[in-house]
């Protein structure tokens, strides 16, 4: 009895020396963790932050989006939100919808395709609070319009912070880059 | 105006509705729905003469976030992102019952890439769910160097699921008819390094924390649950597996291309949650051995279904398709009338059935044990 609890004992204590032993190889290894405000991460292939829309091939200031309206439908948050202008011209030839304006917020789909003249976006809003980052709406694009952006340190104070204009980011990055 | 300011010592309605013994020297005590080792909002009711647990009970439901009543106002794409959010460790299961469950009903034909791509990512998932397993139920223990192996090696497989499929937790890859995103020679190449890699980690953790005897008295003849506890309350997965039941759906019903590869279904019939425990180590080696096979024989391809459903509409009916999250069986009842959205649809969360036994088994153990039992069964409450 008093042997085998003995026994127990030392292969016990034997266990703990091991243990020490994978502690003590580690102790040596070199670091791998990154001191953040210091240095950052650069393995951010893929990672999807908020969506941003892609200038057009002609026009950096310009965004290649036609306003179809697929990814407000698709998105599962309801969180984009985007106006359109209709070509002037074009508004005055449609017999079917004089009245409201210019804006076409929910038949802009239908009619885009169709038309030569693209409607021209007016805002393009994305509530990045209710975001889920499930990029269907990028996928859902049939003008591959949005991508993600690699914003990942993105930080603020209020809610408002989060609601991107993303039209006006857009001319801002064209901005940037001219400068 | 209830001026009456004495404390309120009654308790809310499930403390005045829980069934203490008929002793009168006990002490009812409140565990969670903040504490440390209760993982995520579970709230646990006990009677404690002393140290001993006399009973138990679960109060569930401090984040029920209705995920099965949003399936009815969503469409099938708009609830993509929802599955993952249930279990947010092992999120890529949860994505695959779905998608598989529509594709199911509708008869679609998914390619053999995007299967064999579905299961390589699924069991990088899970390797990164029991590793987080791991860290987490030793900080339980007492232990906290453990957790920061852990989470060198998930925090690796996770940079390259993020390639991949664009995040890090909550995935939403899998799609209708295939994933979203193919993968390359370099995931190829990165996650065989890290299958080679891992691979003298397992002996490592063997060293450092299986073999401790510190461990060992803690998890040790702690937990005892029999075969047919099991089978009463319907737990699957490890805890079923560490009480001695190989039962596995990967092999009891292949779904996929499970079928075609070689692996073990780990189980110990010491029913304690060193039992559990083991299991769970073992499967990150079968995973291992899953993940190369699929990387060996990977056919070329379709990654997704040239025709894929953006918008797809089942036709009515029913179906049930069950396959294994890292905590047991996943299962989706998706009835459907034919519409964009569907009529029901029922999730079968292995944790919930797992948590159920609990107040069975803990019945006369230290409150410390009841801290190892919980964390042994792997919960993850959505």
């Amino acid at each position: 009895m008093i042997v085998k609890s003995l026994r127990e004992t030392m292969l016990g204590m034997w266990s703990l020396l091991v243990g020490m032993k994978v502690t003590a190889v580690n102790f040596k290894s070199t670091q791998i963790t990154v001191h953040y405000p210091r240095e950052v991460v650069h393995s951010l292939e893929g990672y999807r932050g908020h969506i941003e829309l892609v200038p057009s091939d002609e026009d950096p200031y310009k965004p290649k989006c036609i306003a179809c309206n697929n990814c407000v439908r698709i998105c599962p948050s309801a969180c984009i939100s985007l106006t359109a202008i209709k070509p002037k011209k074009k508004a005055a030839e449609k017999t079917e919808a004089p009245d409201s304006a210019d804006e076409v917020k929910t038949k802009g789909k239908k009619e885009a395709p169709a038309k030569k003249a693209k409607p021209e976006l007016e805002s393009f809003v994305c509530d990045y609070n209710y975001c889920c980052l499930c990029g269907l709406c990028v996928q859902s694009c049939p003008t591959g319009a949005l991508r993600y952006s690699s914003n990942v340190y993105l930080a603020g104070f209020t809610r408002q912070e989060f609601v991107l204009d993303l039209l006006s980011r857009l001319q801002n990055q064209a901005q940037k880059k001219e400068q | 105006m209830n001026l009456d300011l004495r404390l309120d010592t009654s308790g809310d309605f499930y403390a005045r509705k829980f069934q203490p013994t008929k002793r009168e020297d006990t002490l009812i005590l409140n565990m969670g729905p903040q504490h440390p080792s209760t993982h995520g909002v579970l709230r646990i009711i006990l009677e404690i003469d002393g140290e001993y647990i006399l009973r138990a009970e679960p109060v569930l439901g401090y984040i029920h976030r209705m995920h099965e009543k949003m399936a009815e106002v969503m469409s099938y794409p708009q609830y993509l992102p929802n599955p993952a959010r249930t279990d947010y460790l092992h999120g890529l299961a949860w994505n695959w019952a779905h998608v598989a469950a529509v594709e199911r009903l509708m008869g679609l034909e998914v390619p053999e890439r995007a299967e064999y791509i579905r299961v390589i990512t699924c069991e990088l998932n899970r390797i990164t769910s029991h590793l987080l397993w791991w860290g987490a139920y030793l900080l339980d223990l007492g232990a906290f160097t453990p957790i920061m192996y852990a989470f060198d090696d998930r925090e690796r497989i996770q940079d390259i699921l993020q390639r991949i499929t664009g995040s890090r937790l909550t995935y939403c890859y899998y799609r209708f008819g295939g994933v979203s995103n193919d993968i390359d020679d370099r995931f190829i190449e990165e996650t065989r390094k890290q299958c080679s890699r891992m691979k003298p980690r397992f002996k490592m953790f063997k060293d450092l924390v299986t073999d401790n005897f510190i461990l060992r008295k803690r998890v040790e003849e702690i937990g005892e649950i029999p075969a047919d506890t099991c089978r009463k309350y319907g737990a699957t997965g490890p805890v079923l597996r560490g009480s001695g039941v190989p039962y596995d759906v990967r092999r009891a019903e292949p779904y996929s291309v499970y079928d075609r590869f070689d692996f073990n279904i780990p189980s110990y019939d010491t029913c304690d949650a060193m039992g559990r425990y083991l299991v769970r180590m073992d499967e990150m080696q079968e995973s291992i051995k899953i993940i190369e096979q699929a990387l060996d024989t990977l056919p070329e391809g379709d990654y997704i279904m040239p025709k894929a459903p953006k918008k797809p509409k089942p036709p009515a009916g029913d179906v049930y398709f069950a396959l294994e999250g890292a905590r047991g069986k996943i299962g989706f009842h998706l009835v459907s009338d034919g519409d964009k959205s569907p009529y029901r649809l029922k999730l079968r969360a292995p944790g919930f059935s797992n948590l159920s036994l609990f107040s069975e088994v803990s019945e006369g153990v230290l409150i410390a044990d009841a801290v190892s039992i919980l964390g042994s069964l792997d919960l993850v409450i959505p």
